[in-house]
């Protein structure tokens, strides 16, 4: 298996030091433990499940599955080359990016999950608390440390959120999961709103950062947009400000019914005002010194993150202009897959991860390799999975862009389709996932493949697909433009579709269904038609969701249903 | 049903009331409901409360001088709710008495229950006290300040885990 051996601050994350790789050690080592209890029968698998959930491993329709944590979703390159070594050495060779920054391995053996957590650790990395009712992976904007409109780094409190949140002795048997994202732009690419807690940090006075904190979003079986507890919560109250908020909701946060157990259900049965009396209460009874996070410990933090040693611009960006002049393929990539960034001469790049037919998230070893060779040579060693399950190269200097595209493009990393409708959300769906309702994987390969052509997307321009197979939403279908839904209709796979949905920039929607459930090619069908009503009466510079908004969904569901 | 502290098995010393019963002499556990009655006993025994999940600790505040313990209780293992509640009898209320935690409790969560200021754990007879040893000494290090007010340790919230 690979290894690194540098003793560099690793780019865009948290350095492991030895008490660190320690702790990882004892964790791997009570695994070991426990899966020992389970086989030797001291452990119930009802008691044992929560257990394994804890360290990212779930019993699936046909084998476990083992979700690795990618922390704010920054990976070094050595740690991608680990996982290609997973994926060829325990899985089919292949992982899976989810919608939380995480990856995972979806043909693992019980038996061998110590072994690969084991060498999961050896590069820094673990699958603690990527499910089960605990404070999952925070996630953060993919463009971190690169954005040109960010207002501060969100990694370093993300972090710092990982650590706290970390076998947490009080939050660790919450009623459900709980996830927190946190944005350092004030333009929201982490979906703060859709999140149990979302954090918007920006500048305040005295050069220390406030946060905006949201409460009680989220997807799943009932969509909730989150609402604003605090506008302006210091640096150092965060953790102690998070804090009462868990404990409102482990006090009082139902666990009759899995469905109504999130935190936005007790948001709503309280009332935002009622539920924020409760968290000002326990944040006045507490004490506040023994939580505070001081600005020495966040620069600590700080201090174990690598950084970039950008180099001066010089002629990047002409060169850039010229290349793109010289080859039109390129250029149309340069404008969907690219983000401006904050260094002079130096861009942001997404790498699609979903090629046309392809399965949305999906990422061969082969991949994984090339792109780990890429981050080494051209993006200072770091690469983030976003939550749109694409992979994000952070800081590539302007003028060896063309390179990094060609080796991506003789790859089948190439697509040139970031915000296109083919750009889709697909969670695993029936073909993997024991809750599914309806094959994701099957439909999305049939949508990408309807829209494949690059005029095509182009000419449609902005939209936002999202499949999940089930009611859980994993697919985010509610945040979608267009969402659609598998559902199982009198035993059969069928699809809903909504309309609408929006996670991103200053509105936030959840889309709205549309009618009955069609077949999967009727859906397919059905979505090319509600486009043609986008094309034929959007207004000059109209986005699709912008024409949703402005018609209603009237027209679009006649069209949808006009010949099913 | 015996009772783990600090890594030995003891014998019980309390009797919990029966419902519909008098008060019994000796160390009582009462439900909540009973607590006027039993701070009316006359009795040199001590006095404990049983706090269901669903109830609130501030409801013992006036009492808590007179409470020897509270035993706290696990409907089933995955219910957390005890551990808030032990976390704000001593953080809210500086309750320095014994906090028992009872009913459906695995090994791997004792170290939690520790640092949310558990004392005591009512196991099952025949309890392997090794298991829950392990549990206490699996990590050196934990990631957040506890009652338990451990040490800081190197970078970030870090504290040494006693061990």
């Amino acid at each position: 298996m690979p290894h690194s051996s540098s003793s560099v601050l690793p780019v865009g994350r948290y350095a492991y030091d030895a008490v660190d790789k320690n702790f990882l050690k004892e964790r791997v080592a009570q695994f070991k433990e426990q899966v020992a209890r389970r086989v030797s029968g001291a452990l119930t698998e009802e008691e044992f499940k929560p257990l394994r959930l804890m360290n990212g491993l779930y019993l699936q329709l046909h084998a476990y599955m083992l979700r690795v944590a990618v922390p704010y979703g920054v990976l070094s390159a050595s740690q991608l080359r680990t996982l290609a070594y997973i994926a060829t050495r325990y899985d089919r060779g292949y992982g899976h990016f989810t919608t939380r920054q995480n990856i995972q391995f979806n043909w693992i053996k019980l038996e061998e999950t110590p072994e690969i957590l084991d060498i999961l650790a050896e590069t820094e990395m673990h699958a603690i608390q990527t499910s089960g009712n605990c404070i999952r992976n925070v996630t953060a904007d993919q463009f971190a440390g690169a954005a040109a409109d960010e207002v501060l780094d969100p990694r370093i409190y993300a972090e710092i959120l990982r650590q706290w949140s970390t076998l947490h002795p009080e939050f660790t048997f919450l009623p459900r999961k709980f996830k927190i994202a946190i944005s350092g732009s004030p333009k929201d690419r982490v979906a703060a709103r859709f999140h149990d807690i979302g954090l918007m940090a920006r500048q305040g006075e005295h050069g220390r950062p406030v946060f905006e904190v949201y409460v009680g979003g989220g997807l799943g079986r009932t969509p909730v947009v989150g609402s604003k507890l605090r506008d302006d919560l210091p640096e150092e109250d965060l953790i102690a400000y998070l804090e009462a908020i868990l404990r409102v909701y482990n006090a009082f946060g139902r666990r009759d019914n899995i469905y109504k157990a999130r935190i936005k259900i007790l948001v709503q049965a309280l009332g935002v005002d009622k539920f924020l009396e409760h968290v000002n209460a326990e944040f006045a009874a507490m004490d506040r010194a023994k939580y505070r996070l001081p600005d020495t410990l966040v620069e600590a933090i700080r201090a174990r993150f690598g950084h970039p040693a950008f180099e001066p611009a010089g002629d990047a960006a002409q060169q850039l202009a010229q290349h793109r002049l010289a080859d039109s393929a390129f250029s149309r990539w340069v404008d969907t897959n690219t983000h401006p960034h904050k260094q002079p001469g130096y861009i942001a790049v997404t790498v699609s991860c979903k090629p046309a037919g392809g399965i949305p998230g999906d990422v061969t070893s082969e991949q994984m390799t090339v792109l780990a060779d890429l981050a080494d040579t051209f993006s200072f060693g770091e690469l983030r999975v976003t939550h749109l399950q694409n992979v994000v190269l952070g800081h590539v200097r302007q003028d060896k862009l063309y390179q990094v595209w060609q080796t991506l493009e003789q790859n089948g990393l190439g697509t040139a389709n970031i915000g296109f409708i083919t750009d889709i959300i697909a969670c695993p769906g029936l073909d993997y996932c024991a809750l599914a309702n309806a094959r994701s994987i099957p439909i999305a390969q049939k949508l990408s493949e309807r829209f494949a052509s690059a005029t095509l997307q182009k000419e449609i321009g902005a939209l936002r697909l999202n499949i999940s197979g089930c009611i859980n939403a994993c697919g985010h279908h509610h945040a979608g433009h267009i969402g659609i839904l598998g559902v199982d209709k009198r035993g059969q796979e069928a699809f809903q579709i909504t309309l609408g949905g929006a996670s991103d920039q200053d509105v936030v929607s959840i889309g709205q269904i549309l009618g009955s459930a069609l077949s999967e090619d009727e859906t397919v069908d059905a979505v090319a038609r509600i486009v043609d009503v986008y094309l034929a009466r959007r207004e000059p510079g109209e986005q699709f969701i912008q024409t949703c908004r402005r018609l209603g969904t009237a027209p679009f569901k006649d069209a949808a249903y006009a010949i099913a | 049903m015996p009772l783990l502290e600090n890594g030995q098995l003891k014998e019980e010393i309390w009797q919990v009331a029966i419902e519909g019963e008098a008060l019994p002499e000796g160390n009582v556990l009462v439900p909540l409901a009973r607590l006027p009655e039993a701070l009316g006993r006359n009795s040199d025994g001590a006095l404990g409360v049983l706090l269901a999940p669903d109830e609130d600790v501030e409801a013992l505040r006036i009492a808590l001088p007179r409470l020897t313990a509270v035993q706290l209780t696990f409907p089933i293992f995955r219910d957390g709710r005890a551990f808030t509640q032990a976390r704000a009898l001593r953080e809210h209320l500086h309750f320095k008495g014994v906090i028992r935690a009872a009913g459906h409790i695995l090994p791997d969560q004792y170290e939690f229950l520790l640092r949310c200021g558990v004392t005591e754990v009512v196991v099952p007879e025949k309890t392997d006290v090794s298991v829950w040893e392990r549990a206490h000494k699996a990590f050196t290090v934990a990631y957040q300040p506890s009652i338990l007010n451990e040490a800081p340790e190197g970078v970030a919230l870090r504290r040494y885990l006693s061990r």
